[in-house]
């Protein structure tokens, strides 16, 4: 029943939202939503740990290791998200526009809905659907405010992502086919890893091509990468914690479950083309990271970046580098928020995106600046954070594997990355703060969530709860078999 | 009627489908684009009606019923609603590469579709299969191919619901049985899309006093 719960809860609030009620009814019942939806995502990922899957109701919602994982991200996320929202919205668009504040939290509710919708079904063909929904539902919260360049940047999320979603409905489609072939009776996820044996491999591998495109273009791989940056710079800065950190993830998820149906057939070279397609994401992003000129849009190409490692990760094959696949979906996902709430706090200190108009940001707000550079650091993938042990063990796995070319191109880009990061973040919180630049006081909102996303990037990086490395071995020996 | 006349009927079917998805690419004005697309979507349920018939599936006789609700009244009648008729009316004849070319690529795009799809059919066959699914390919690329060179926001939005509706062409007779749940679903969702993109057309609209949306291009690295 709690996984029932899960998916009913965001609903409720996204209706409950519209209550014109009192101002902070609609953030409040939000920040309650996802708090419960926690607390279930919790019980859920214990059960998931000793007990094995998750049926709610069979062949239509289930958790599997993998889903279990990355509900609780985006469960933790969309917390810190909703609690962030409070101050930031409110400021940033005037606390007497209310009308507007309850539609964004409506559609904040709903879009949380869609990401947990696609982690719990089990029937392929709504996965798809809900993965459409995540694009439906978030659109108006990247044109949220309503520039020129928000919408811009809407329609191109819009256009891009339905384009890639046709193409992957007709992989699906063709899955299914292909699963009719090999005798399967319903379309989950169960029954295509039971008949995975009898699939025709030539089918198999166009349909995998055609998901691989078409979920690709949604989770940020190159070259269809091309919307990400302008969505997840343009939206309000909590929306783009829950694009960045948490909806590429529950994407790639998706795909992520096809490789044990892959695997059986040697003759599609599955790891070969996450591997080749994952490479050139981090490559491609590692060259685009030392241009961009505003601080949004380096985090959104550093996603794109850790995609790429996730994907090179998952195509090494092999227990430890499914683990570390697993380790960096979890830091990533942790971490890319906490960068995006520092983001959203300078934004509202300076008023611009742009980093060179950004000095001595330490100095104007100890709170933002120290958030922005404990972020950088963390996501650039420096110790002791919990990216840097991730990539360190997708390296290590990849060196023990004898993939010695992918390894070293793997850790020049990062390298790279890392180097750019570094040198932009450098810029902006050190040096001598420009003379006209006011003190303006944070929300107690945005402080507290940078707090709360702060602990598990600083905890997670030394140490890992016994029962959450349980998790993560579970879901890395879920993606093999 | 006999198999082989229902399978030469759904033929035919394919071939006025793929003929208006190319009337798509070659017509000149918006409201020209959305009647091609109200008829490729009348072939569509026509194609789920035959071979309803040629399997007795109650399911494709749903499938045929949920698109004719959806596809050419609702759907249109939304976009006129959202987008106003203002735009809809408006004369279009911006396009990055011209007409005849796009027909000549078009043409490429089909035949490019029929080799993606022989191998498939050669690994699993079916006299159904072979008429639709090549041609739901070919009409699959051909939307993302209008979605590409059209610079309008209106000719771009049914470009993508062109896209879908070559894979429901396709999927009718390769994944005929889907669960009727993720039919209606999926009939949903295409008109959340339509929805969806109507509103964000009329906002563009507001702001910008145009909705040639290839002009939208100041988010980029410099």
């Amino acid at each position: 029943m709690g996984l029932l719960f899960i998916l009913i809860i965001p609903l409720a609030a996204a209706a409950l939202s519209l209550v014109p009620a009192d101002r902070r009814f609609a953030p409040a019942i939000t920040i309650a939503g996802a708090l419960a939806v926690l607390v279930l995502a919790l019980k859920a990922a214990l059960t998931v740990i000793k007990a094995g899957e998750i049926v709610a109701i069979p062949d239509w919602v289930s958790c599997n290791s993998l889903s279990a994982l990355i509900l609780l991200l985006v469960a933790f996320v969309s917390l810190t998200s909703a609690v962030f929202s409070w101050g930031y919205i409110e400021r940033h668009t005037g606390a007497d526009r209310v009308k507007k504040i309850r539609r964004y939290y409506s559609r904040f509710n709903l879009f949380v809905f869609s990401m947990l919708a696609v982690l719990l079904f089990s029937q392929v063909a709504l996965v798809w659907v809900a993965v459409e929904l995540t694009t439906l539902m978030s659109v108006f919260l990247v044109s949220f405010e309503n520039t020129r360049q928000a919408l811009e940047a809407a329609w191109k999320y819009v256009v891009l992502t339905c384009m890639g979603a046709a193409f992957a409905l007709l992989g699906i489609l063709l899955l299914y086919w292909a699963m009719k072939g090999a005798g399967g009776r319903t379309f989950t996820w169960e029954e295509l890893t039971a008949v995975s044996r009898g699939i025709n491999p030539k089918i198999l591998k166009t349909a995998f091509i055609f998901i691989l495109i078409g979920f690709g273009t949604k989770v940020g791989l190159v070259p269809m990468h091309t919307w990400l940056p302008d969505a997840h710079s343009q939206a309000p800065s909590p929306v783009c914690a829950l694009l960045s950190g948490v909806e590429t993830t529950t994407i790639l998820y998706v795909i992520l479950r096809l490789l044990p149906i892959l695997n059986v057939s040697p003759s599609i070279h599955a790891g070969e083309w996450f591997l080749v397609s994952g490479l050139v994401s981090v490559g491609a992003a590692a060259f685009l990271l030392i241009q961009v000129k505003d601080y949004k849009r380096l985090f959104a190409f550093s996603t794109v970046e850790h995609m790429g490692i996730i994907m090179v990760a998952v195509g090494l094959g092999g227990s430890a580098a499914h683990l570390g696949a697993t380790y960096q979906i979890l830091s990533h996902a942790i971490t890319k928020s906490l960068c995006f709430f520092a983001a959203g706090s300078t934004l509202l200190i300076v008023g611009t995106r742009e980093i060179s108009s950004v000095r001595g940001l330490i100095r104007t707000s100890p709170i933002a600046g120290g958030a922005f550079l404990i972020g950088g650091l963390a996501i650039a993938g420096a110790p002791p954070f919990a990216v840097f042990l991730s990539e360190f063990s997708i390296l290590q796995a990849g060196i023990a594997g004898g993939h010695y070319v992918a390894i070293t191109l793997l850790g020049i880009f990062i390298l790279m990355a890392f180097a750019a990061v570094m040198f932009h973040v450098n810029r902006m919180v050190f040096g001598k703060p420009p003379e006209d630049m006011i003190k303006v006081a944070l929300p107690k909102t945005a402080v507290i969530s940078l707090a709360m996303a702060l602990v598990p990037v600083i905890v997670f990086g030394l140490y890992i709860p016994d029962s959450l490395y349980q998790l993560l071995r579970l879901a890395a020996a879920s993606l093999g078999r | 009627m006999t198999v082989s006349s229902l399978t030469q009927l759904n033929a035919l079917t394919g071939g006025l489908f793929l003929l208006s998805t190319f009337g798509i690419i070659a017509m000149r004005q918006v409201l020209g684009c959305l009647k091609m697309f109200v008829l490729q979507s009348i072939f569509l349920a026509i194609s789920a009606l035959l071979l309803g018939y040629l399997h007795q599936s109650i399911h494709l006789f749903a499938v045929a019923a949920i698109t004719l609700l959806v596809k050419p009244t609702l759907i249109p009648y939304l976009l006129q609603r959202t987008v106003g008729n203002e735009v809809t009316a408006r004369r279009e004849i911006s396009q990055l590469i011209n007409i005849p070319t796009s027909l000549l690529v078009a043409v490429g795009l089909t035949i490019v579709a029929y080799f993606v799809a022989t191998p498939l059919l050669a690994a699993a066959g079916g006299a159904v299969a072979g008429v639709n699914l090549p041609i739901g390919i070919a009409c699959l690329l051909l939307g993302a191919y209008t979605v590409t060179v059209r610079r309008e926001a209106l000719p771009q939005i049914i470009g993508i619901l062109t896209m879908e509706n070559g894979a429901f062409f396709a999927g009718i007779a390769i994944a005929p049985d889907l669960p009727l749940i993720a039919e209606l679903s999926a009939a949903f969702d295409v008109l959340v899309i339509a929805l969806v993109m109507g509103i964000l057309t009329r906002k563009i609209h507001e702001r910008m006093g145009s909705t040639t949306v290839s002009d939208l291009k100041t988010l980029k690295e410099v």
